[in-house]
């Protein structure tokens, strides 16, 4: 175990030194190639003067609002195209043809609708989770066995009762596996969002990302890019996979 | 309930039952004019080559698929869809993986009404018992052997006391060891607890073993070709010598219709 953890440590550290090593051969300018201690020395002093926590404050909450919502539609909507042929063949197939539009093309639309405001962000970011969300969720509903469905019938169960202790447990870790696929393009979506959309109403770190730009200011854009991949991180590693390893291992879906 | 018959009789009746699927390219006579009368108490083994319709057979009394045509009569009433009177034990053993072993033995208490908190609970605790089971009641379905989930839905089955049990090949997929064991425990069962069990197998000599009688299906139309008594004292062992002539009779009875398939089909 010690020794799987120094061989992925030395894997990171030397990407680190191999960088380092790169930014002081001096091929790039500085500018273009920022070195890691550039870029760590950015992180420092964002953290110490508040603007990064501040930045992820504003993001996680557009976040959590948007993907929550997303949530709350996509996943009845889902239950109810799995259940209902009519509303798979309207809804289904309008969710199937959104979720193929990036979510970086809501945008232009948000902006015309709603201006730069919250709430074109809110709209972007629910229109990249819902419709990933519903799909996943249908799917899951009819990956479910129909066996479980039979035997809780042969034991009287009926209707509704069928759906909320059988179908509905039964399609868990699809459920869970569509959550996780809302929460990336929920994330996706953000990121789009914040980079085009300017408001005052709160500084994101996809504001910080685009202002790193405009400044050219490559530790900063680079710094925030890290950023955003361990949040990510994150989120997969404490929220998302211990619960799928866990549901697929007593599903019987794994090893 | 009393329904105006004149075979109340029989636990289980089935009067021409027909089941005919309709495929793009033509249709499966998976049963043609089936009739059968099982008595009450009474241990039936449907066996027969694959494809026969012993499934459908067994899904058409459970009432979880409808016959194209004829009757399925429970006390001399028509079965309307699935009951608790009629409990299947399946291929698989399609245990509930989100519950653990109590709350699946739980699962068709729950739905009985008139019944107490504390009495769902020592029913499902005395079938748990039944089946050798106690210790596990706390524990996942993944943490099961193939045999003890069988024993598991057996004790499912059970658990809310129906008169008819019906079982498709439960114990196929478990090695021979373990199939012993539970041909002890379906025996001890059947007889302590009187149900009427229907039970299908590929298995002659688990027919011959389980079965008051015998019933020998044909397929292509699926139609029962002949019956055989078994008369042995219980519990009967798998491995006896008469059991085991039997068998043999049942064995030689099958190819023949096999052949006389084949031939007629030529
Ligand atoms: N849903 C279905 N649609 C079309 N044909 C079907 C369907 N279910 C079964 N059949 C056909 O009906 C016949 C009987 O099938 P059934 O599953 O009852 O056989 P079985 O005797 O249980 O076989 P096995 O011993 O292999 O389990 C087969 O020829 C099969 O192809
Ligand atoms: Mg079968």
């Amino acid at each position: 175990m010690t020794r799987h953890r120094w061989l992925v440590f030395s894997y990171f550290a030397a990407l680190v030194a191999l960088w380092e090593a790169l930014a002081r051969l001096g091929l790039w300018s500085p500018l273009v190639f920022p070195s890691p201690m550039a870029v760590g020395a950015y992180l420092v002093h964002a953290l110490a003067d508040g603007t990064l926590a501040d930045a992820t404050r504003v993001t996680c909450r557009r976040l959590f609002s948007g993907y929550i919502l997303g949530l709350m539609f996509g996943a009845p909507a889902g239950l109810l195209t799995a259940r209902f042929k009519i509303v798979q063949d309207t809804l289904g197939v309008i969710a199937l043809g959104l979720q193929t539009l990036p979510s970086v093309c809501w945008v232009p639309l948000a902006l015309l609708w709603f201006g730069q405001t919250e709430t074109a962000m809110l709209f972007v970011v629910v229109m990249g989770t819902t419709w990933s969300v519903l799909i996943a969720v249908d799917a899951g509903v009819r990956n479910v066995p129909p066996i479980f469905a039979r035997a809780a019938r042969t034991m009287g169960s009926r209707g509704l009762h069928t759906w909320l202790k059988v179908i509905l447990p039964a399609a868990l870790p699809h459920v869970v596996a569509g959550m996780k696929q809302g929460w990336a393009f929920a994330w996706r979506s953000l990121m789009a969002a914040e980079i085009y959309v300017t408001i005052l109403t709160g500084f994101g770190l996809g504001h910080l990302l685009h202002y790193g730009r405009e400044l050219q200011a490559m530790d900063q854009v680079v710094g925030v890019m890290l950023v955003i991949i361990l949040i990510g991180l994150l989120v997969d590693k404490l929220l998302f996979s211990p619960w799928e390893r866990y549901l697929r291992r007593r599903w019987g879906l794994a090893l | 309930m009393i329904c105006d018959s004149e075979e109340v009789a029989a636990k289980l009746t089935l009067q021409g039952v027909t089941k005919t699927y309709r495929a793009a390219r033509g249709s499966v006579d998976a049963l043609r004019e089936v009739s059968l009368q099982i008595t009450e108490g009474q241990f039936v083994c449907l066996v027969g080559p694959s494809g026969c319709g012993k499934t459908t057979l067994l899904n058409i009394v459970a009432g979880l698929d409808e016959p194209t045509g004829g009757n399925v009569l429970v006390d001399g009433c028509p079965i309307a869809g699935p009951g608790r009177d009629r409990m299947v034990m399946f291929q698989e053993p399609a245990l509930f993986p989100w519950l653990n072993v109590l709350d699946n033995v739980l699962f068709g208490l729950r739905l009985k009404p008139n019944l107490g908190r504390r009495e769902r609970r020592e029913v499902a605790e005395f079938y748990l018992q039944l089946v050798g089971l106690q210790k596990f009641a706390r524990a996942d379905v993944h943490e099961l052997s193939g045999g003890m989930k069988q024993r598991v839905a057996l004790a499912r089955a059970l658990a809310p006391n129906p008169r008819v049990l019906l079982m498709d090949e439960p114990f196929a997929a478990l090695d021979a060891l373990t199939r012993e064991q539970l041909y002890g425990d379906i025996q001890r069962i059947w007889k302590e607890r009187r149900k009427t069990i229907l039970f299908v197998t590929h298995n002659i000599r688990e027919a011959a073993c389980l079965g008051d009688r015998v019933l020998l299906f044909s397929a292509h139309p699926g139609q029962i070709r002949e019956e055989f008594l078994i008369e042995l004292p219980r519990p009967r062992d798998i491995n006896s010598v008469h059991l085991a002539e039997h068998s043999a009779r049942i064995t030689r009875a099958l190819k023949r219709h096999l052949t006389t398939e084949t031939e007629a089909a030529a």
